[in-house]
């Protein structure tokens, strides 16, 4: 096609060469070749958030446009408000947590010699590889308050009994600190990857610089990795609000609804409660808030392009 | 400023000894050159001397003062490394100012000593940019900008010039040599270029196999080299190397290669030689001193006829190949001379600068 084109005479028509010249632009290329993604991810994703967007102006037997009525029941319930607050407390807690703890294993696990390294790192790596429905499964063993690991270790210590799923500020914890063990070897790995791209004689320059420990961390490392830890942040900040099935297995939503997020109550109202308008409106408000995240994220790690 | 005293350094690592006991005085503003071969250990003494390295045995003096168990950030010494090591999120300025931002330097200070290293290294234009978005030669000048304003005691440098193309090379090392004559800051310089080592060096050290050769002056190094290692590394193309027997005949002594044309030894090396009459030698002649005839008459200029085989026009002179001996042997002839491949052509050779060498050994006798 580009022969043909740069051998057309000249006395070729206008219009036809300016389109000619429009398919040659490397942009135009570039976009069709991307196209059949494009329509892809848009089927997968533009279709069921119209979808979602659609059903939740409907009534609850889902015959009568209503307008924004399901939202304005939601703003007036104490519940969604609680829920808003649970969602984005338990996100930005196990966040932080996991990016802290996955950052220090990180650490830990780069100054292993390289021989034990693979063991280590592949054992670090099994709770985020196991399904997370059947793993809190296991957990939800070890809070049980009467039979589980848990207590009987803290009892035999002398300590109380704990209600780990019983109590509102037990139960908020004991969610939170799954969602860490889940998704802290995620960090780790990110982490780990980012760490070993750090050239070593950085380090070494930084060293002979005179900077200490702290100070090779602070002017090197985090700056090296500022933009995978804002990359990791934002996915994990995406998965964890949306999180599910940690949730739904571990305490579904109790005591007394205190530890709902978004889905697990969309979930309850949706399917649960059979007012499935109503859980697409509790599912559609996540979007607004992600989007913020995503935003302020991602402006960051453009406005520093890809250094280095 | 400062000394730097080497004294029976050893590195070993696991299976290897990477340096076997070197002892090297390092004289206050001075320039030298490790050099020698791939592998001989040069890296691993420099990073030894800047702490980056531990040292097995033995004992680094920095101005007097032993520093084996000072870190690297004590020693107040500067480093370029090879591949630069800038700090990629880092401006120019932020890249030289970094160590005396760590040190707590007043601003002002700071801000006079990057811009009288810009100065210096003429990067004035690029204090704002990236190191990524800087040629190679650039990304060197910052390199040094970034020892420069330390005011370090000592500058070790691990072969800034390799990354870089043939003709930046030949510019930088002359504004390499240019900034220590400015700036007399004592220096270490780890190349494996010859050139290199002898264009910049006060003195050379060359090394081999985790121990030093030879150090010394450079034109001390390539008039009387000590073994036959350093004849070899040092000068380029390479000494000729001609397998030989010295035999006395009449009180004077002559070198005689087989199959070949035989030399007289000069009168006043006879004395040096006589001790090995008899023996089978190396003559170690260098190429400058294998030429055509003409110029001043001397009796230790002494003619044979050969059959050129090579002959390479360099512009100012023509390299000249013929065999001697079973070995190839190089000459330097005037452009004007008329070599040809296959000419029969008479030749001298200069055996005022001969060196006779014990193959068993490696010494130059
Ligand atoms: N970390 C290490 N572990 C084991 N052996 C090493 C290590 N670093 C260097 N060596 C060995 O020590 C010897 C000297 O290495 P060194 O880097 O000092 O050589 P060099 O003279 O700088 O060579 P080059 O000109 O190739 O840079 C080599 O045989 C090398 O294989
Ligand atoms: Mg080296």
């Amino acid at each position: 096609m580009a022969s043909n084109a740069a051998t057309a005479p000249d006395g070729a028509t206008r219009p036809r060469s300016s389109l000619r010249k429009a398919a040659q632009r490397r942009s135009t290329i570039a976009f069709l070749m991307a196209l059949p993604l494009i329509l892809l991810i848009a089927a997968l994703v533009v279709y069921p958030a119209g979808y979602a967007i659609h059903l939740s102006t409907l009534n609850k037997s889902m015959e009568e446009f209503v307008g924004f009525e399901n939202f304005e029941y939601l703003f007036e319930r104490e519940t969604f408000w609680m829920v808003v607050w649970q969602s984005s407390i338990f996100a930005i807690t196990a966040v932080v947590f996991k990016a802290l703890i996955g950052f220090v294993v990180a650490h830990l696990v780069h100054n292993i010699p390289l021989k034990g390294q693979r063991k280590w790192r592949g054992m670090l790596l099994v709770p985020w590889v196991i399904p997370p429905a059947m793993s809190t499964l296991a957990w939800l063993w070890l809070f049980d308050s009467s039979y589980s690991a848990f207590n009987w270790i803290i009892e035999g210590l002398g300590g109380p009994r704990v209600p780990w799923l019983g109590e509102t500020g037990w139960a908020r914890f004991s969610v939170i600190l799954v969602n860490v063990w889940y998704g802290a070897p995620f960090f780790m790995i990110m982490y780990l990857a980012a760490l070993k791209s750090v050239p070593e004689q950085l380090y070494e320059a930084a060293e002979i610089d005179g900077a200490g420990w702290w100070q090779r961390m602070w002017f090197i490392t985090l700056p090296m990795m500022r933009n995978i830890i804002a990359i990791t942040v934002l996915f994990s900040t995406i998965v964890t609000f949306a999180n599910f099935d940690i949730v739904r297995v571990l305490t579904a939503g109790g005591p007394i609804d205190t530890t709902h997020v978004f889905a697990t109550y969309a979930f309850k109202l949706g399917i649960e409660s059979s007012d499935i308008p109503l859980g697409a409106a509790v599912s559609l408000f996540m979007f607004p808030l992600l989007a913020l995240a995503a935003i302020f994220i991602l402006r960051d790690v453009n406005k520093r392009g890809n250094q280095g | 400023m400062a000394d730097v005293q080497l004294r029976k350094l050893v590195k070993r690592y696991d299976e290897v000894e990477a340096v076997r006991g070197i002892d090297l005085d390092i004289a206050d503003h001075e320039f030298v050159v490790l050099v020698g071969p791939s592998g001989c250990g040069k890296t691993t003494t420099l990073r030894m001397i800047a702490g980056l390295e531990e040292i097995t045995d033995g004992d680094i003096r920095i101005a007097g003062e032993v520093v084996n168990d000072i870190p690297p950030k004590d020693r107040d010494i500067a480093m370029v490394f090879q591949n630069y090591a800038l700090y990629p999120h880092m401006t120019v300025t932020e890249n030289m100012s970094f160590g005396l931002r760590l040190k707590r330097f007043a601003q002002e200070v700071i801000a006079g000593r990057v811009s009288e290293a810009a100065q210096i290294l003429d990067i004035r234009e690029l204090l704002e940019r990236k190191p990524r978005q800087l040629s190679g030669g650039q990304r060197q000048r910052v390199a040094m900008g970034r020892a420069i304003v330390r005011h370090a005691k000592v500058f070790l440098f691990d072969e800034p010039l390799s990354n870089l193309d043939a003709k930046l090379r030949v510019q930088m090392r002359t504004e390499i040599k240019k900034l220590h004559l400015r700036l007399r800051t004592t220096t270490v310089y780890v190349t494996h270029d010859q050139v290199e080592a002898m264009t910049l060096a006060d003195r050379v050290v060359v090394m081999n196999n985790g121990r030093i050769e030879q150090a010394g002056a450079p034109t001390e190094l390539y008039a009387s080299p000590r073994t036959r290692f350093v004849a070899g590394f040092i000068g380029s193309p390479a000494m000729n190397f001609i397998p030989c027997v010295l035999e006395q005949a009449a009180g004077a002594l002559r070198v005689a290669i087989p199959g070949g044309p035989s030399f007289d030894v000069p009168g006043d090396r006879t004395a040096r030689y006589a001790a090995s009459a008899g023996r089978k030698l190396l003559l170690g002649l260098r190429p400058e001193h294998v030429t055509e005839p003409g110029g001043a008459e001397h009796p230790s200029v002494q003619a044979f006829e050969t059959v050129l085989e090579v002959t390479e026009p360099m512009g100012m002179e023509t390299l000249v190949y013929f065999p001697m001996a079973g070995t190839q042997v190089c000459g330097r002839v005037d452009p004007g001379a008329g070599a040809m491949p296959n000419k029969r052509m008479t030749l001298v050779a200069d055996m005022r600068h001969m060196h006779l060498i014990d193959e068993e050994s490696g010494l130059v006798l």
